[in-house]
């Protein structure tokens, strides 16, 4: 007789095993090491709740002190390696290999933890791609979450940083895994039940709340000159040209400085209502303005953002708020959104290569992708309609026929030098350079160039999707490259040419007014202003207060 | 510190009465140049201090397409960059000339 509850009875076996180190469901703080040495086994894939932001860093440090003879082998999955503690486990042999997305503060880590052969990767994902293996071959076996409260049955409420939670939570419970959750305090009753209990095994109080990253807080007092031009040129070469009402924005400077744009230049060019009024999109500070001048309707988050949670609780119309009050983010629906539901991504990158492709890795630097692969990829399973999504796919096709599908609206912004004077324009990525060094079978690249429509460089937009063949693209992007050896390694003639025929953009050509770029323009100068254009209801991180 | 200049010609003169005029400042990231509408009708003279040494031919570049861009005619130009990039060099330099045509 075959046993189909093999998965079932080895779950009631670990659970079983730790009873005398937990009262319900609660286990003490001193009490988790042990905890985690009786329920993870050797080869289990573990997910350790690392969103971009929400860190479950007390478990992490938990896990770090098993004892590496009893647990190691572990098959880490999970979206962000953010901490040091990630990084330990596979220095100190408890963890092996590893799945994930983004890696941001830890990317020199992974690179020297891969050169050292520390980590056997699987894949650099973008976030909804390993959600989805969370699903189908990435089921974690433990997960190890974070969540602001807990009642003592494991009800939890996440606090507006949602994000991966629910997603994490749904794999593991359902699939016979175990779910332990660190929580900044035990309450009589959650605010909203966001994970429902009878999904959470363990909670845990935490000594000191979770970490959260402010990774979305531009200071308008840095944004430069050359970003305010950029801006202009995009508002007045794509956002005017297409009309893109549902968009989602990177997090860099150059979209930052258009975001603080709307309410004067956007004005200006008489935009307001007509485009981005609808957005899958981070709490993004610099957007305040605009909100508070009318553009926004809607706003759905992939998680908060340090010091935006009173405002965004008080503009319930625009975010999406619970019964209690505060935010709920959610990354996989917001990813979702942002690959069927927009028309048009419009972000930064380090890198971009003659034929488009975009990159943010460095050759000792391994940054993963985040979610940017997917914000910025045309989605072939979209099926409605809107004015700026068949306007891109018209022009991509040369014409307008009846099967003539759209196209989604991926914008790249580049300064053509980036810090220390490295060039943003390059013949070969570095990440190939990286793949050939690491034997990896594919270069991890944040956009291929067959998804790229527009470039935006201080010199002008660059408009793919008129050009015809690898030549013209070529062209087309060396004749926005500036100074860099590649911009002036372009071939005059067929950049002017490309020029007569729109396919490159210059300021003057597009009407724009040099001596408007200027800091002036900027409807905040600080972030001072941003608290102002709030009601004082924006509390910036200290970080970023100099007040 | 480099030091060099540039002599070349344009198509036309600048337009505008403004005998003289100055952008930028002198702070990080940022230059400061000082326009003046004197020296021969069609003559473009620019003189270049930098703080980054060996950038001569991308100096040349930029001077090349703002010449051809604006045709900046009888313009005395001095550049006091402070480790500005090109492209910050080429906005500040469209910045002056446009504030040289201004009416007063």
């Amino acid at each position: 007789m075959t046993d189909w509850t093999k998965q079932k009875a080895e779950r009631a076996r670990r659970v079983a095993a730790v009873t005398s180190l937990v009262s319900g469901k609660v286990v003490e703080p001193e009490n988790v090491t042990s905890l985690l040495e009786r329920i993870i086994c050797s080869g289990d894939r573990v997910c350790l709740e690392g969103d971009n932001q929400k860190q479950a860093d007390f478990l992490a440090e938990s896990l770090t002190r098993v004892d590496p003879a009893q647990v190691h082998d572990l098959h880490i999955v999970q979206s962000g390696l953010v901490l040091s503690e990630h990084i330990d486990l596979f220095r100190l042999g408890i963890a092996r290999k590893l799945d994930f997305s983004y890696s941001g503060p830890q990317s020199g880590a992974i690179a020297r933890a891969l050169d050292q052969g520390k980590i056997e990767l699987g894949a650099i994902h973008t976030y909804i791609e390993l959600f989805a293996r969370y699903f189908v071959d990435l089921t974690p076996h433990v997960s190890l979450i974070a969540a602001v409260s807990a009642d003592r049955n494991g009800n939890l409420y996440t606090g507006p940083n949602t994000e991966d939670t629910p997603t994490i939570v749904e794999a593991t419970a359902y699939k016979n895994g175990i779910v332990i959750a660190q929580v900044n305090k035990i309450v009589d009753e959650v605010p909203r039940t966001d994970i429902p209990g009878d999904q959470v095994d363990f909670i845990v109080e935490a000594p000191r709340p979770f970490y959260v990253e402010p990774l979305f807080t531009r200071d308008p007092a840095a944004v430069t000159e050359t970003q305010i031009l950029m801006a202009m040129i995009a508002l007045k070469g794509i956002y005017a040209e297409y009309r893109p009402r549902r968009l989602n924005h990177g997090i860099g400077f150059a979209t930052a400085a258009i975001e603080l744009l709307l309410p004067t230049y956007g004005k200006q060019l008489g935009l307001q209502g007509e485009v981005a009024t609808h957005w899958a999109l981070n709490p993004h500070p610099t957007l305040i303005p605009a909100i508070e001048s009318g553009w926004v309707q809607q706003i759905h988050c992939f998680g908060s953002e340090v010091g935006m949670d009173h405002y965004m609780s008080a503009r319930s119309d625009v975010y999406f708020i619970g019964h209690d009050g505060t935010l709920r983010s959610n990354r996989l629906l917001c990813q979702n959104a942002g690959l069927y539901a927009c028309d048009m991504f419009i972000g930064s990158t380090l890198q971009i290569d003659l034929a488009g492709n975009s990159s943010t890795v460095t050759p000792d630097r391994i940054a993963g992708f985040g979610g940017a692969p997917n914000m910025g990829a045309d989605a072939h399973g979209r099926r409605h309609i809107s004015d700026a999504w068949l306007k891109a796919g018209r022009e991509a096709a040369g014409n307008n026929g009846p099967l003539v599908r759209g196209r989604k609206l991926v914008v790249q912004m580049a300064e053509t030098f980036g810090e220390g004077m490295k060039p943003a324009f390059v013949e070969e990525l570095d990440s190939i350079v990286l793949a050939r060094k690491l034997g990896m079978p594919l270069a991890p690249v944040m956009i291929f160039g067959d998804d790229v429509t527009h470039i935006v460089t201080e010199e002008g937009v660059a408009n793919l999707l008129l050009c015809r063949n690898a030549d013209e693209i070529e062209q087309a992007i060396r004749g926005v490259a500036g100074y860099t050896p590649v911009g002036l390694a372009r071939d005059r003639v067929k950049v002017e040419a490309l020029r007569q025929r729109g396919v490159i953009r210059r300021p003057e050509d597009l009407g724009i007014d040099i001596l408007q770029a200027n800091r002036n323009l900027l409807a905040a100068r600080s972030v001072r202003d941003l608290v102002t254009w709030s009601d004082g209801l924006y509390a910036p991180p200290s970080k970023f207060r100099n007040w | 510190m480099e030091k060099f200049t540039i002599y070349t010609q344009a198509k036309s003169s600048l337009g505008g009465k403004r005998s003289d005029t100055l952008t930028g400042v002198v702070a990080s990231g940022n230059l400061e140049i000082l326009f003046e509408r004197k020296g021969e009708p069609l003559a473009v003279i620019v003189e270049v201090m930098t703080a980054s040494h060996g950038y001569q031919h991308v100096w040349e570049a930029v001077i090349k397409d703002f010449v051809a861009r604006v045709s900046p005619g009888g313009m005395y130009i001095s550049i006091h960059d402070n480790g500005a990039r090109p492209d910050t060099v080429l906005l500040r330099l469209m910045q002056g000339a446009r504030l040289m045509e201004a009416r007063s």
